[in-house]
C-alpha cells in the first residue's frame, strides 16, 4: 500500500507539473493577446504564489484547503456517476451550521468546540446533499437540476442567517460575530495563516483514497459509477443505496470544506462566503481525474494560480480573473484529450455522461491496480 | 371617502408598479429560458448559458459604445449580443454535440471561461479606474390604448420593444414545436433519438442548431440587461441568470408558454422582495421570496416525477 501511495503521489505530481506548464503557456498567450507584458506579469504570479515563505504558507496552501475538500466531494460523487454540482450549496450550509453551533460552545475547551463545529458542518452538508439524493432516488429528479436549485436556496438561506438569527449583536454588518480564538483552528506555523485545516484536507484525501480503494463500500461506489446495470446484475449491488451513500459522503466532504474555511480562515459567516469554491472544485476534481490524491495536487495548483493572480493584479496590473479563463481552458483541454483518446481507441461514443463516467472508470481502473 | 379613494389608488399604483417591475425583471430571464427550453427539448442541458449571457452583455456594451448613440447603436448592440451568445454556444456545441463530451462538465467550463474572459476584456479595455461606462438604452414604447388597461396596462404595454418581441416569440415557439416538422424533429431527437435517426433526422445537426439558438437567445438576454435596463456593464452582471433560466424551464414544464409564465413568476418573486425591502416591511424575511421559486421548482419536479425528468438527459 505504501508503494502504491508513493506511486500515486508521483503520478499526481507529474500531472500537476504538466498542467502547470500548460496553464502558464495558456496564460502567457492570453496576456499577449490582451496586450499585457508577459514576463513581469508571470513573474508577479510566481512571486505571489511561491515567492516567499509567507506566500506559500499563507496564500497558496491556505487557498488549497477548501478547494481540496470540495474537490474530494465532487470526486466521490462523480466516481459514483452522480453529477453533484451542489458542492457550493453544501459548503455554505456546512459553514452556516458551524456558525450556528459556535455560540453554545463559547468557553468550552478547543478540543471539544472545534471538532463539534467541524463535524456539525460536515453533517449539515451531508443533509443538504441528502435532499438531492432523495429527490433523485425517490422521484427521479436529476441531481444536476436539483443541486442548482439547492445552491440558490443555500445562498438565500445564508443571506437571511447573517441578517437574522446569526447576525452580530450590533446589527450593523450582515455577518456573524467573529469566532473567539479558542474556537479557531490552531495555526500550525506561527506568523502565518497555515492552519490545521491543511492537515485535515491531507488526512481526508488519504482517507477517501484508501476508502475507495480498499473497502467494500468504496468498491461498490466505483462499480456503480462504472456501470450501474453491471453492478446490479453481476455484482448484486444495490444501486440506489450505494448512490445515496455517495450523495451523503459527497455532501459531508463539501460541508466539511465550509466548516474548515469558517474555523480556519474567515472566522465569520457572511454573504458571498464562498467565491465559487464549489464550482471551481468541479475543475479541481476533473483535472485530478477524480483521484483523491490527485485532488490535493490540483487544488494546490489552483490555490497557487489564484494566489498568484492576486499578486499579478496588484503588481503588474493584469486582471486577476484571467486565471478563470486558464482554469476553464484546462478543463476543456482535458475533456478534448479524453474524447480524442476515446475516439482513437474506438470506445463507445455517445453516452450521456461520457466524460464523467469515462474519467471515473479510468481512474477506478487506475486505483484498482 | 376621499381618503379611502386615495388609499385604493395607492394600492393600485403600487400593484401596477410591482407588475411593471415583474415584467421588466422577467424579460431577460424569459429570453434565456426560452432558448434553453429549445435546447433541452433536443436533449442538451446547457449549463454554459450563463457564459452566453455575460458574453452577450459585454459585446452589446462594446458594440453600442463603438456605434455611438441612437437607435442604430442599440440595434447593433442587440445584434452583437446575440452573436456573442452564439459564439460561446458554438464552443459548447463543438464539445457536447460534436465530440459528445459531458454536457455538465463542458457547461461549467464554458461559464467559467466566459465570466473570466469578459472580466479580463472589460478591465483591459475600460480599465479598473471605475469611470462610469454608460451605453445608450432603449426607450420605453407606450402602446396606445392597451397601456390604458387597468392594473396590467402599464406593466405589459409600457415596456421596451425587446419585451414586446417576447409576446411574439413565445407563442411562435410553442406553435413551431408542436405543429411543424422541424419542431417534431427537435422533440424526437430529445425523446426518441433512435426513432429520429430512423426517420432520417440527424440528431447532431438538430442539437447543434438548438444549442446555437439557445446561445443567441441568452446573448439577447445579456444585451437586454445592458441596453434596456442597466445602461452599463458590470462584471458578473449575469448574476446566475443562466442557472435561473434552467430552473424556469423546469418549472415551465419544457413548454414555451409555460416557460414564459414561469419567467414571470421568478420576476415577480424578485420584484416583490424589492418592494418589501423598500417598504421596510420585515414580517417575512425577503430571502423567502427569493428562495420560493426554487423551492417551488423542486416541488414541481418531485411531483411530476420520473416521466418528465427522464426526458432531459
Amino acid at each position: 500500500m505504501n508503494a502504491a501511495l508513493v506511486r500515486h503521489v508521483a503520478i499526481s505530481v507529474g500531472r500537476v507539473i504538466l498542467l502547470l506548464a500548460i496553464a502558464i503557456t495558456l496564460l502567457a498567450m492570453l496576456l499577449l493577446v490582451t496586450g499585457h507584458d508577459v514576463v513581469p506579469a508571470l513573474h508577479a504570479l510566481v512571486r505571489g504564489a511561491f515567492g516567499s515563505w509567507y506566500a506559500i504558507t499563507s496564500a497558496t496552501v491556505v487557498r488549497m484547503v477548501p478547494l481540496a475538500l470540495a474537490g474530494l466531494a465532487v470526486s466521490v460523487a462523480f466516481r459514483a456517476g452522480i453529477l453533484n454540482i451542489g458542492a457550493e450549496g453544501q459548503l455554505l450550509v456546512g459553514a452556516a451550521a458551524a456558525t450556528a453551533l459556535s455560540a453554545p460552545l463559547y468557553g468550552l475547551p478547543s478540543w471539544i468546540g472545534i471538532p463539534t463545529m467541524l463535524i456539525g458542518g460536515a453533517m449539515a452538508g451531508g443533509a443538504w446533499a441528502a435532499i438531492a439524493g432523495a429527490l433523485r432516488l425517490r422521484f427521479g429528479v436529476l441531481e444536476v437540476i436539483s443541486t442548482i436549485m439547492l445552491n440558490f436556496i443555500a445562498e438565500y438561506l445564508t443571506g437571511w442567517l447573517v441578517r437574522g438569527p446569526l447576525q452580530e449583536p450590533t446589527r450593523i454588518n450582515p455577518q456573524s460575530v467573529t469566532l473567539p480564538s479558542a474556537l479557531q483552528l490552531p495555526v500550525l506555523l506561527p506568523g502565518t495563516r497555515f492552519h490545521a485545516g491543511v492537515l485535515v484536507a491531507v488526512v481526508v484525501a488519504i482517507g477517501v483514497w484508501w476508502w475507495l480503494r480498499n473497502t467494500a463500500s468504496g468498491f461498490r461506489v466505483r462499480a456503480v459509477g462504472a456501470s450501474p446495470t453491471a453492478a446490479e446484475s453481476a455484482g448484486g449491488i444495490s444501486v440506489p443505496r450505494t448512490m445515496f451513500g455517495a450523495f451523503l459522503i459527497s455532501g459531508v466532504l463539501a460541508g466539511l470544506a465550509g466548516s474548515v474555511e469558517y474555523t480556519g480562515i474567515t472566522f465569520a459567516l457572511y454573504e458571498n462566503f464562498s467565491p465559487g469554491y464549489g464550482y471551481t472544485a468541479i475543475a479541481v476534481a476533473l483535472l485530478a481525474r477524480l483521484h483523491p490524491l490527485g485532488v490535493l495536487a490540483t487544488a494546490l495548483l489552483f490555490g497557487a494560480l489564484e494566489a498568484g493572480a492576486n499578486a499579478m493584479q496588484r503588481d503588474a496590473g493584469v486582471p486577476s480573473v484571467v486565471v478563470s479563463v486558464v482554469e476553464a481552458l484546462l478543463i476543456l483541454l482535458v475533456v478534448a484529450a479524453d474524447r480524442w483518446r476515446d475516439a482513437r481507441s474506438g470506445a463507445a461514443v455517445g453516452a450521456a455522461v461520457g466524460t464523467a463516467v469515462g474519467a471515473s472508470t479510468g481512474a477506478a481502473a487506475e486505483a484498482g491496480t | 371617502m376621499t381618503q379611502e379613494l386615495s388609499a385604493t389608488m395607492g394600492v393600485m399604483a403600487m400593484t401596477s408598479g410591482l407588475l411593471e417591475a415583474t415584467v421588466r425583471t422577467a424579460t431577460p430571464l424569459a429570453y434565456a429560458a426560452l432558448g434553453e427550453c429549445v435546447s433541452e427539448r433536443a436533449g442538451v442541458i446547457n449549463i454554459g448559458l450563463e457564459g452566453s449571457i455575460i458574453a452577450g452583455a459585454l459585446s452589446a456594451t462594446i458594440a453600442a459604445g463603438v456605434l455611438g448613440a441612437g437607435a442604430g447603436a442599440v440595434a447593433g448592440g442587440f445584434a452583437a449580443g446575440a452573436l456573442a451568445g452564439v459564439a460561446v454556444a458554438a464552443l459548447f456545441a463543438l464539445f457536447t454535440v460534436g465530440w459528445r463530451a459531458d454536457q455538465i462538465i463542458t457547461g461549467t467550463a464554458i461559464t467559467l471561461f466566459a465570466l473570466g474572459l469578459t472580466g479580463t476584456v472589460y478591465r483591459t479595455v475600460y480599465g479598473t479606474g471605475g469611470v462610469a461606462l454608460t451605453t445608450p438604452t432603449t426607450s420605453v414604447y407606450v402602446v396606445p390604448w392597451l397601456s390604458q388597461l387597468p392594473l396590467i396596462g402599464r406593466a405589459f404595454f409600457a415596456q421596451p420593444v425587446v419585451t414586446y418581441a417576447l409576446y411574439l416569440i413565445a407563442p411562435v415557439l410553442a406553435w413551431w414545436m408542436q405543429r411543424t416538422h422541424a419542431g417534431l424533429a427537435l422533440r424526437a431527437v430529445g425523446e426518441y433519438p433512435e426513432a429520429a435517426v430512423a426517420a432520417g433526422v440527424s440528431p447532431r445537426r438538430i442539437q447543434g442548431l438548438a444549442v446555437l439558438f439557445a446561445g443567441g437567445m441568452a446573448g439577447l438576454a445579456g444585451a437586454t440587461l445592458v441596453l434596456a435596463q442597466a445602461g452599463t456593464f458590470v462584471e458578473e452582471m449575469s448574476a446566475g441568470r443562466g442557472f435561473i433560466a434552467i430552473a424556469i424551464v423546469v418549472l415551465g414544464r419544457w413548454r414555451p408558454l409555460g416557460v414564459a409564465a414561469a419567467a414571470l413568476l421568478f420576476g415577480g418573486a424578485t420584484s416583490l422582495q424589492t418592494l418589501f425591502q423598500a417598504m421596510g416591511w420585515s414580517g417575512i424575511p425577503y430571502q423567502v421570496f427569493l428562495a420560493a421559486p426554487y423551492v417551488l421548482t423542486l416541488i414541481v419536479l418531485a411531483v411530476t416525477g420520473k416521466r418528465r425528468a427522464r426526458r432531459v438527459v
